[in-house]
């Protein structure tokens, strides 16, 4: 991009998805914009750009956390999953991927990038949650279309699949 | 919705950090950035340079000893939350994190950040004043401990001069006879509270009420604790002192309205929420008793 003003630059190393990516960036710019923007990764979304919706929900070293509350500066020390490095190495989609597709988990998708990173992380903390933990795995996140029910069935689906692909040779 | 431009430093230790802040008077410090980004992004504050403390490994601790907890500035929530000692030592701890934001804002968000920003409506500020816990600062010249009763100034505002960093909140153990209990209403689950209590109640050998201390948030400019042991003084929990405990607590407070609730409401929550905080408190102090004495 580039920069209307003199404003001081900084390099920083992101590492995104496996993928190291060197970029130079003002210090205000979020990381949610350096991911979209700067690094051309556009499946994490942005909706309210102050904390409250999860459209933006990244890992960072496996813990979700917002994007849009995190300078890209600050994040050099992390690993960083999106979306984008979700899927299975061939290219299939990972079980809550998989979970979503299956029980309609989403209309608009806007949301979506959100929901996913953030149960990915909370089945693995919590391989077998009951209805009411999936609620309380999601509860940072809001949806507008769907009415989360089939959010929350999904969220038991993914697990079931993950801990079948666990057991499976 | 962008921040402002600013200067950017990432210092590795605290004294580069401290030296940092005490070569420019406009510069902030960043921990978690839960709440300060928010605020960046709005343009409610827009500081010449950040100081980020994310790369000060030295203050990201949490360690719970007789005494009580010494959580590090580096600490987040979701790790004193989880840390086994510390809930031992001090269960109230673990039982307000739970109520503060959701799971990601606190895999990132740092207890310490939260007791500075000294928001009238978070959990944290009102649990190191109803314990009467302490805050370490330090400055370029100095280091000095303020007592949590003289933290907060006013509405966001506490007594942390420019130039100084917080490095770690101290949590006084639960005393042996005390219980605890946290609780309050929220519009939705992990939003700031409408009004929140949290009660330490200390019994005596005998399960009579010794004391009762209540703080609030949500319903005053500032985290405010209250000691309501006056209308227990016969030593029992009943329905008639439990509703007095709300009216007394209600003379000291100030619930005002605003979009989300009206002062009426707010009144009622402070009734509803006292009376149920302390009968909690004092059941979670008898437990303990019992299971100490056997
Ligand atoms: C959607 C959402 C919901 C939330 N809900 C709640 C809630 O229900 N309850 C609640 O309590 N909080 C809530 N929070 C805020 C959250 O708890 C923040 O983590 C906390 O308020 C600030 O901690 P931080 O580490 O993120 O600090 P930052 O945002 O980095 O800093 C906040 C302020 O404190 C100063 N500061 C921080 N650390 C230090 C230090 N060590 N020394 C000196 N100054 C320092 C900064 O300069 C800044 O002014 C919510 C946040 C979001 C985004
Ligand atoms: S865009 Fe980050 S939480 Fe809404
Ligand atoms: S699917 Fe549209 S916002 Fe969730």
């Amino acid at each position: 991009m580039t920069e209307v003003t003199n404003e001081q630059a900084y390099e920083v190393r992101l590492r995104v998805n496996g993928v190291a990516y060197d970029v130079t960036v003002p210090a205000r710019r979020l990381l949610s914009d350096a991911l979209r923007h700067d690094l051309g990764l556009t499946g994490t979304h942005v909706g309210c750009e102050h904390g409250v919706c999860g459209a933006c929900t990244v890992l960072v070293d496996g813990r979700p956390m917002r994007s849009c509350l995190m300078l890209a500066v600050s994040a050099g020390d992390y690993e960083i999953t999106t979306v984008e490095g979700l899927t299975n190495a061939d290219g299939s989609l990972s079980p809550v991927q998989q979970a979503f597709k299956e029980c309609h988990g989403l209309q608009c998708g806007f949301c979506t990038p959100g929901f996913l990173t953030t149960i990915t992380a909370g089945i693995a903390e919590n391989p077998d949650p009951t209805r009411e933990e999936a609620r309380e795995m999601v509860s940072g996140n809001l949806c507008r279309c769907t009415g989360y029910q089939n959010i929350v069935e999904a969220v038991c689906v993914a697990a079931k699949l993950a801990r079948g692909a666990e057991v499976a040779p | 919705m962008k921040p402002s431009p600013f200067e950017f430093l990432r210092p590795a230790t605290l004294a580069e950090a401290l030296e940092a802040l005490a070569g420019n008077p406009h510069a902030k410090v960043l921990a978690g950035g839960q709440s300060l980004i928010p605020l960046l992004s709005m343009r409610l504050a827009a500081p010449e340079m950040l100081v980020d403390i994310n790369g000060l490994d030295e203050l990201a601790y949490v360690r719970a000893s007789t005494d009580g907890v010494r959580v590090g500035a580096l600490a987040r929530h979701a790790e004193v939350q989880a840390d086994a000692d510390a809930e031992r030592v001090q269960p109230l701890l673990a039982q307000a994190l739970a109520l503060v934001a959701h799971p990601t804002i606190r895999n990132r968000g740092t207890t310490v950040g939260s007791i500075v920003h000294a928001d009238a409506s978070a959990e944290m500020p009102v649990v190191l004043s109803l314990l009467s816990g302490s805050l370490t600062v330090a400055s370029a010249a100095s280091t000095r401990t303020i007592p949590a009763s003289e933290l907060y100034a006013g509405p966001m505002e506490s007594t942390l001069q420019q130039g100084e960093i917080a490095t770690e909140a101290f949590f006084p153990a639960l005393a042996p006879g005390a219980g605890v209990a946290f609780d309050e209403i929220a519009r939705r689950h992990g939003d700031y509270a409408l009004c929140g209590v949290a009660a330490v109640v200390t019994v005596d050998d005998a399960r009579k009420v010794e004391s009762v201390r209540c703080g609030y948030l949500s319903v005053c400019e500032v985290p405010t604790v209250l000691d309501l042991s006056e209308v227990f003084a016969s030593g029992a929990v009943g329905d008639a002192a439990l509703a007095a405990a709300g009216e007394l607590a209600l003379g000291s407070l100030e619930p005002e309205a605003d979009i989300h609730a009206s002062a009426d409401y707010r009144a009622q929550l402070v009734r509803v929420l006292t009376a149920r905080v302390v009968r909690a408190a004092y059941d979670d102090a008898v437990d303990r008793s019992d299971r100490r004495v056997r």
